[in-house]
């Protein structure tokens, strides 16, 4: 079924590398730009909004390995972990040019911003819950946890609901761009719900004649 | 209404008369070359203004941000998008119908706008959304319009309204309309003759160009930018306040007032400071602290004496 040609193992580590090099190059040009006042109008404001957008995607990206594995027999769970620190990360420059940029860190602001305004107290908690996932993103905190560790990093789907609301609730207009991502992120949520049902659906199919055979 | 007493002007921030002329040659042989780059469709044609004593002691916008970074949701909802899509925009021929409760309605030709007496006027603009510019404008007090039709005494408010062309304008067509066309906008008609409320018909010494709202825009600076309508073809006078767009979009977001107030803020982040636009990028030290009205209490805080300016935002 892999249509797609697959990568000779002795690849796969430096694949993985590529991914985290390819993956913060949004972010480390967009500074560049920023910095050499290169970036167009509200440099600020964009470097910002470019954290948040590639946050989304990333996370999006995360949640994409699974049902490319169920839908086209593709297993990219090599990259899961990279596309899942990528997306930390992000949120992790996000908020700190927030805070030192556009705040010039103003702690009462901030904490005022947090606390009265829903969609960066939603932003805000999405962030808190990535710490704990990407503290885990080992393999050794994957042998100690165990099943906990499953349980524990299905909070990601709560981070990427929290992700796409407040990017929507950040804006005057709702436009196509949010709605974009609002259902790229429910489809692959509902996905999950799905997903052992149409598994379970195929892997009986794969073998009809089996009952009949007998 | 109270007396209105102009702002006193530092006599540095008054241009030397022969700065001034040698502006006025440069800006000729700007026209001269224009004529020989300027492509198809709006045209920013150069236009003499006199100096005006309402000038902001701040380093002006560069042009470049001024007209590439807009909130003019007809071409788009992106900061780039009405630069980008306003091409096809005709600002000409245009007519702007002044009716309502006036004795004497009008249609005006832009003609006759661009030979009202044309002033210079350097002002802030401070967008509802915290980022700020100082745009150097050139128009006429919207009083003297008002004046030219007569209102009558019943008039209260004066509402305003934008063009609607989905042929020309790419944000009004498609599936997706982030607000009901046409765009409206009001002010009390004491706020509407104050002498710093202005029709522009152009800024940085040529016609507006069409993201800026060409050819004819309403440029109040004490209050938030989303009351400066642009493409007006239609002002009405009126006694009772009339329906504003924000407002209807998210009321509670986006007041009829909508001054400039630092103290109070938006549902969704802080007025207290602002963005100034152009300053270079992230380390310009471009974020200022928020000014009640936008720096011009001294002269229009007396038309809200008595107002609870939070409940009336």
């Amino acid at each position: 079924m892999a249509s797609i040609p697959a990568l000779p193992r002795k690849y796969h580590g430096a694949s993985v590398w590529a991914l985290y090099t390819l993956g913060f190059i949004p972010a480390v040009s967009a500074f560049y730009l920023g910095a050499t006042g290169q970036l167009p109008g509200n440099a600020i404001k964009e470097f910002e909004h470019l954290l948040g957008i590639w946050a989304l995607r990333f996370l999006i990206a995360t949640l994409c390995i699974t049902p490319i594995r169920d839908l086209l027999g593709v297993n990219w769970i090599r990259y899961r972990r990279a596309l899942g620190l990528l997306a930390f990360w992000y949120v992790v420059m996000h908020f700190a040019t927030y805070m030192i940029l556009d705040k010039y860190l103003d702690f009462a602001s901030i904490v005022t911003d947090i606390a009265r305004r829903p969609f960066i107290t939603i932003g805000m908690a999405g962030l808190v819950m990535l710490i704990p996932l990407a503290l885990t993103s080992n393999n050794w905190s994957i042998r100690k946890l165990g099943p906990r560790w499953i349980r524990l990093h299905k909070l990601v789907y709560v981070i990427a609901a929290a992700g796409a609301l407040h990017f929507a609730m950040s804006v005057k207009v709702v436009g196509p761009e949010q709605m974009i991502y609002i259902a790229l992120v429910a489809a692959l949520l509902v996905w999950r719900l799905l997903r052992s049902r149409f598994n379970q659906r195929r892997r009986e199919r794969a073998r009809p004649n089996f009952g009949a055979a007998r | 209404m109270a007396a209105y007493h102009p702002p006193k002007i530092a006599s540095h921030e008054i241009t030397p008369e022969s700065l001034f002329l040698s502006r006025r040659a440069f800006m000729g042989a700007a026209a001269g070359s224009m004529l020989l780059t300027s492509s198809a469709g709006a045209i920013a044609a150069d236009l003499t203004a006199s100096p005006s004593s309402f000038r902001v002691d701040e380093p002006l916008t560069p042009e470049k941000d001024v007209t590439n970074y807009n909130n003019f949701y007809e071409f788009g909802m992106g900061k780039g998008d009405p630069a980008a899509n306003s091409g096809d925009f005709k600002p000409s021929p245009w007519t702007i119908k002044v009716d309502g409760m006036v004795a004497k309605p009008k249609e005006f030709g832009l003609d006759e706008l661009m030979a009202m007496p044309l002033e210079e006027r350097t002002y802030r603009m401070r967008c509802v959304e915290a980022w700020s510019m100082v745009v150097p404008w050139i128009g006429f007090p919207l009083a003297s319009l008002i004046d030219k039709v007569e209102p009558l005494g019943s008039a209260k408010y004066v509402a305003f309204e934008t063009v609607v062309r989905p042929e020309q304008m790419p944000g009004q067509s498609g599936y997706f309309q982030p607000l009901p066309w046409p765009y409206v906008e009001g002010l009390r008609l004491d706020e509407a003759r104050h002498p710093l409320t202005i029709l522009s018909v152009g800024l940085y010494g040529k016609t507006l160009p069409n993201q800026n709202g060409a050819p004819v825009r309403l440029v109040v600076p004490w209050k938030y930018g989303f009351k400066g309508i642009k493409s007006i073809v239609k002002i009405t006078l009126t006694d009772k306040q009339p329906p504003t767009t924000w407002n209807l979009s998210a009321p509670n977001e986006y007041g009829f007032y909508a001054n400039v107030n630092p103290a109070v803020d938006h549902p969704r982040w802080s007025q207290a400071t602002e963005n100034r636009i152009g300053e270079g990028g992230f380390f310009g030290g471009s974020r200022r602290n928020t000014l009640p009205f936008n720096g011009y209490a001294e002269e229009v805080a007396s038309l809200y004496a008595g107002m609870d300016l939070a409940a009336n935002f």
